[in-house]
């Protein structure tokens, strides 16, 4: 369990899950989660992210590989698990004549150590909804139901899938503050999210799912170092891209034109927007439409989905040009 | 936003299955109350039915078979609580829940699978309960009855009835995709049973071998046994050929349920 002083409250090896139907959902993916880390799943709808947290949560039992959470298998051992962990699914799962006091009081209920019902409805803004039956909620106040509940046992470790799906931009930052300050409490959540400025925002470390494996993980930074900057302008009249100056030389990566557009890679942001600019101010003419920016989760996320379907399109792994 | 504040947790905060499931089954009271459906079922159908074979008393020879109009409309009481109160509106408090992603919810949680059964029951099966013990002292009341010779076979067939309704109403919800086939789907098991369970017409006065088939269906041995109970004309033998066949129906419940019974909708 220990590792560099970390404990592993989650760790997953070769985990496979098939469906009745035979569709291989998960193929065999391995991470694990350290006490008081939150840990993003990240991946577009169908990347097998709920399928994963499904068998963390114990709800099915795998194909193949193993699962421990807290040193316990979640499906056969689910005693010794269930008090300690808080599950957030991805749909309420409340029935719609109850109200929200009525709801919470069942599942404190069946919680070990519940904190008062009061208490969590309050945490999520809950508090004047109390009277209010489920069926009426706004998507938005269903999930936060659900987050409340997957609080009231003050679980060691949290399972919210899609937290944040169906909450506007007010509703969103107060999960991410939440969730936030539960791990600064020491919990160790896990979440699976198809923002990626919400795992950007979130996660210490994630894994971006694709088609039941995992693309690439590690923390935001890591997984978006490898990615290129990009800059991009709109060539000045009269000018073509065999004016500027040598390409490589400013140490870009690669290049594309779309009619005036010009879009630039690099590794080296500002060596290449110095020498850009410099150009520039040097020939006295204007980059219209000129936008820099550094590499982000996006590019990762977006490059893997389109590795991905190069790669079923053609067969083979697409290359980015070297510099 | 105070996240990491928590509350001191007593020491015996931990839930036992008592609790989890008492928690559970309030909530099911709550939304059976809420549930008019279910309500003019479990409340109305087995308090008026009985009323139906009273009349149907009057065309048969009773004292032959060593009955009367009593021990005649009461078994037939219990069964039609037990498959209106508890068995059918069971169908649909399992079905519903499935569809709404409710035990999908609850097993994520400390309840065992048994307990979310049992708890989600035992609203329905208690109104079953209460609705025999209030037709007991009703027809006790209007009909004449002595008091039972054997009281003990009441309360076993009542008991043996209560639990085979609530195990086949999950068997039956297994191979129930929708809340609303789940109006149709408990349709064979109530029309079996009117018909042949000796509820209408009692089995003693069907011809042998018809009887001899009547009395392997479900709530044939629950109406045995409290009729039997209140004649005393129930052998040894009799009643524990019943307490056999009771038990056998219960068991391929639970066993239907332990092998096909569904905890979330199929996508």
């Amino acid at each position: 369990m220990e590792s560099n002083g970390h404990e592993h409250v989650i760790e997953v090896t070769d985990l496979r899950r098939v469906y009745g139907g035979g569709f291989e959902a998960v193929r065999g993916i391995s991470f694990t989660v350290r006490r008081g880390e939150i840990f993003a799943l990240l991946g577009t709808n169908g990347a097998g992210k709920t399928s994963t947290v499904e068998l963390l949560e114990g709800l099915a039992e795998p194909a193949g590989g193993r699962v421990r959470v807290l040193g316990h298998d979640p499906y056969t051992e689910r005693a010794a698990v269930r008090p300690r962990t808080g599950v957030m699914l991805q749909e309420g799962g409340f029935p719609s004549e109850l109200t929200v006091a009525e709801t919470a009081r069942m599942w404190a209920g069946c919680v070990s150590g519940a904190r008062p019902p009061a208490e969590v409805l309050a945490l999520v803004g809950l508090e004047t909804k109390a009277g209010t039956r489920v069926k009426q909620l706004s998507g938005g106040q269903r999930r936060r139901l659900d987050l409340a509940l997957a609080l009231l046992g003050d679980p060691e470790v949290l399972f919210l899938d899609e937290p944040s799906t169906g909450l506007d931009a007010e509703g969103r930052r107060a999960t991410w503050e939440l969730v936030s300050a539960l791990r600064d409490g020491g919990t160790t959540v896990l979440l699976t999210t198809h923002y990626l400025e919400e795992a950007e925002n979130l996660a210490d470390r994630l894994a971006i799912m694709h088609d039941g494996r995992i693309a690439t993980t590690g923390t935001p930074a890591e997984v978006t170092a490898a990615e290129p900057s990009r800059i991009s302008f709109e060539l000045p009249d009269g000018y073509f891209v065999g004016d500027l100056p040598p390409l490589g030389g400013l140490g870009v990566a690669g290049h594309e034109t779309d009619g005036r557009l010009v879009r630039l890679r690099t590794h080296e942001l500002q060596r290449t927007a110095t020498g850009l600019l410099m150009w520039a101010a040097q020939a006295g003419v204007e980059l219209r439409r000129l936008d820099m920016r550094s590499a982000s989760l996006e590019e990762a996320f977006l490059g893997i989905a389109k590795n991905a379907s190069a790669e079923q399109a053609t067969g083979m792994t697409t290359k980015e040009y070297a510099a | 936003m105070s996240a990491t504040q928590t509350t001191p947790r007593p020491a015996t905060a931990m839930t036992t299955p008592l609790s989890r499931m008492t928690a559970l089954a309030r909530a099911e009271l709550t939304l059976l109350g809420r549930t008019k459906g279910a309500l003019v079922a479990a409340l109305f159908v087995p308090l008026v039915m009985p009323v139906s074979v009273r009349s149907a008393a009057e065309e048969m020879d009773l004292a032959g078979a060593g009955l009367s109009p009593g021990t005649l409309v009461l078994p037939a009481a219990f069964g039609f609580s037990l498959l209106f109160a508890v068995y059918s509106v069971l169908v649909g408090v399992f079905v519903v829940r499935r569809e709404e992603l409710v035990l999908k919810r609850l097993r994520t949680g400390e309840l065992r699978d048994a307990e979310i059964l049992g708890g989600s029951a035992l609203p329905a099966v208690l109104t079953g309960l209460a609705q025999c013990l209030l037709l007991t002292a009703g027809c006790v009341a209007l009909l004449d009855l002595s008091a039972p010779s054997a009281p003990h076979l009441i309360v076993l067939g009542l008991l043996l009835g209560l639990v085979m309704c609530a195990a086949l109403a999950a068997a039956t919800a297994s191979f129930t995709k929708t809340g609303e086939s789940a109006q149709a789907t408990p349709m064979p098991l109530l029309m079996v049973s009117m018909i042949g369970s000796g509820m209408f017409l009692p089995l003693e006065l069907m011809p042998d071998r018809v009887a001899s088939v009547c009395e392997l269906l479900p709530l044939t041995p629950v109406v045995t046994l409290v009729r039997g109970g209140w004649t005393g004309n129930l052998s040894g033998y009799e009643a524990l050929g019943a307490l056999a066949t009771a038990m056998a129906w219960i068991l391929i419940g639970v066993f239907a349920v332990r092998r096909w019974f569904r905890w979330e909708p199929r996508r």
